[in-house]
């Protein structure tokens, strides 16, 4: 069980890396990974934010859509979940932590459409259609690791933008397309971590 | 504003090359990036969305009087979960093998900035045959940059065009990197860069103050 988990975990932050091979979430890479501070709060907010609508959305698949033959609704219902989750998390920091809702609130309304928030969940239950040990812990564990994931992307992707600024790019490459050229670089880098879970615990 | 025939030749084509939603506004690279492996999976999804983007552009402007200004986001993903449910049924119903090499992608175009944003900008306030060819066009010009995605990187790393062999075996070795996941970040920037190159340097001065694409500054948000 706890094997399972850490490979799980490990997994999710370097072999299935949600924004460097799942392409999730890569609207805030390229946003906000301007600053290694801005990239830091919001891939916290994200891994909060994907921890919780696990915990919410697969109860609910489990117990309420699937005994039920709803699984259509799923779509619909998860992103009406996790909207509504947002909304409600927004109003709980803005009452009791102001400087709370400073450094995380301005990036919650943000997550609602980060596609990486909604995948992950939406993952979680294809796991456990494919695989009948991937329980809730399982999820949860996932939707944690793909948090620390993508706060390590963001982190190092910072790291990388913050020297660029300093580069003489050629003119027609300024801004998005070298960021992408810069992103398909560290991307590289995380495809050799390939295999090494499966060789970790044999 | 006036219907006349050049306004609405004008919404339509609009998407596909001067605001085209991919290349110059940098919006849904998601999926731009995620299943662009193959043409064919590029068109699969290049359809798909522009499915529910037509219908939610429809469905928003004839509604458009009935959603109250304050919750109309959570109407409009409302709607277009719905439309995008549909989709998905349609996948499963006639296009399986579509529908499992796009997977968990297809739920995704949910959170599609494309289709929120043009039911944020334009839907809500414009007539009904506007707003319809205005989705049409954005859903076009969405295909045509997947397309041209799909079609790069599945030639580059797999040799095929459309799941035809271009050369005979052996002639060239494909380079594998374009199909797996820096290949997609790569060409797309690419992409970018060309396109910015061709709509010439007159965008200029306004590229400058917008260099950094933002989540933030998608209209979504600033609603907030």
């Amino acid at each position: 069980m706890l094997k399972s988990l850490v490979s799980i975990f490990l997994a999710s932050i370097l072999t299935e890396n949600y924004i460097l091979s799942k392409f999730l979430g890569i609207c805030p890479f390229l946003g906000v990974s301007k600053k290694l501070k801005t990239a830091t709060d919001m891939s916290l907010a994200v891994t909060f934010v994907m921890v919780l609508s696990t915990c919410a959305t697969w109860p609910i698949y489990r117990y309420l859509l699937l005994p039920n033959g709803l699984e259509y609704l799923q779509t619909t219902t998860f992103i009406l979940i996790i909207a509504s989750l947002v909304q409600l998390l927004e109003i709980i920091i803005k009452r009791y932590s102001v400087a709370l809702y400073n450094s995380l609130g301005v990036y919650l309304p943000l997550i609602t459409t980060n596609c990486a928030v909604l995948g992950v969940a939406m993952l979680n239950i294809e796991k456990g259609a494919n695989d009948a040990s991937f329980g809730f812990f399982h999820s949860i564990v996932n939707s944690f690791g793909a948090g620390i994931g993508f706060l390590i992307a963001m982190v190092i992707f910072a790291g990388v933008r913050e020297r660029l600024e300093l580069c003489d790019i050629p003119k027609f490459l300024k801004g998005l397309p070298i960021t992408l050229i810069a992103a398909s670089l560290v991307s590289v880098s995380f495809l050799g971590f390939g295999g090494i879970i499966e060789n970790l615990f044999s | 504003m006036i219907i006349t025939m050049k306004n609405l030749r004008k919404e339509l084509t609009k998407g596909i090359l001067k605001e085209n939603p991919v290349l110059s506004l940098a919006l849904g690279t998601c999926p731009t990036l995620a299943i662009t492996m193959t043409a064919k999976n590029a068109i699969g999804m290049g359809i798909a969305a522009t499915l529910v983007l037509v219908c939610s552009n429809a469905a928003v402007s004839l509604l458009k009087r009935f959603i109250p200004n304050e919750i109309r986001i959570p109407c409009y993903i409302t709607i277009i979960a719905g439309f995008v449910s549909i989709v998905q049924m349609l996948a499963k119903a006639f296009s399986p093998v579509i529908n499992k090499s796009l997977g968990i992608y297809l739920p995704l175009i949910v959170v599609n900035c494309i289709i929120l944003g043009r039911a944020e900008m334009f839907a809500r306030k414009n007539k009904f045959i506007p707003s319809v060819l205005d989705g049409l066009g954005m859903g076009i010009g969405f295909t045509v940059a997947l397309l041209s995605m799909g079609i790069i990187r599945e030639f580059l790393g797999n040799g095929t065009f459309f799941s035809i062999p271009v050369f005979e075996a052996g002639f060239l070795e494909p380079i594998i990197i374009f199909i797996l996941p820096p290949g997609g970040f790569f060409v797309f920037g690419i992409l970018i860069a060309l396109s910015n190159k061709l709509s010439g340097l007159k965008k200029d001065k306004k590229k400058n103050n917008a260099t950094d694409i933002n989540c933030a500054d998608c209209s979504l948000c600033k609603t907030h």
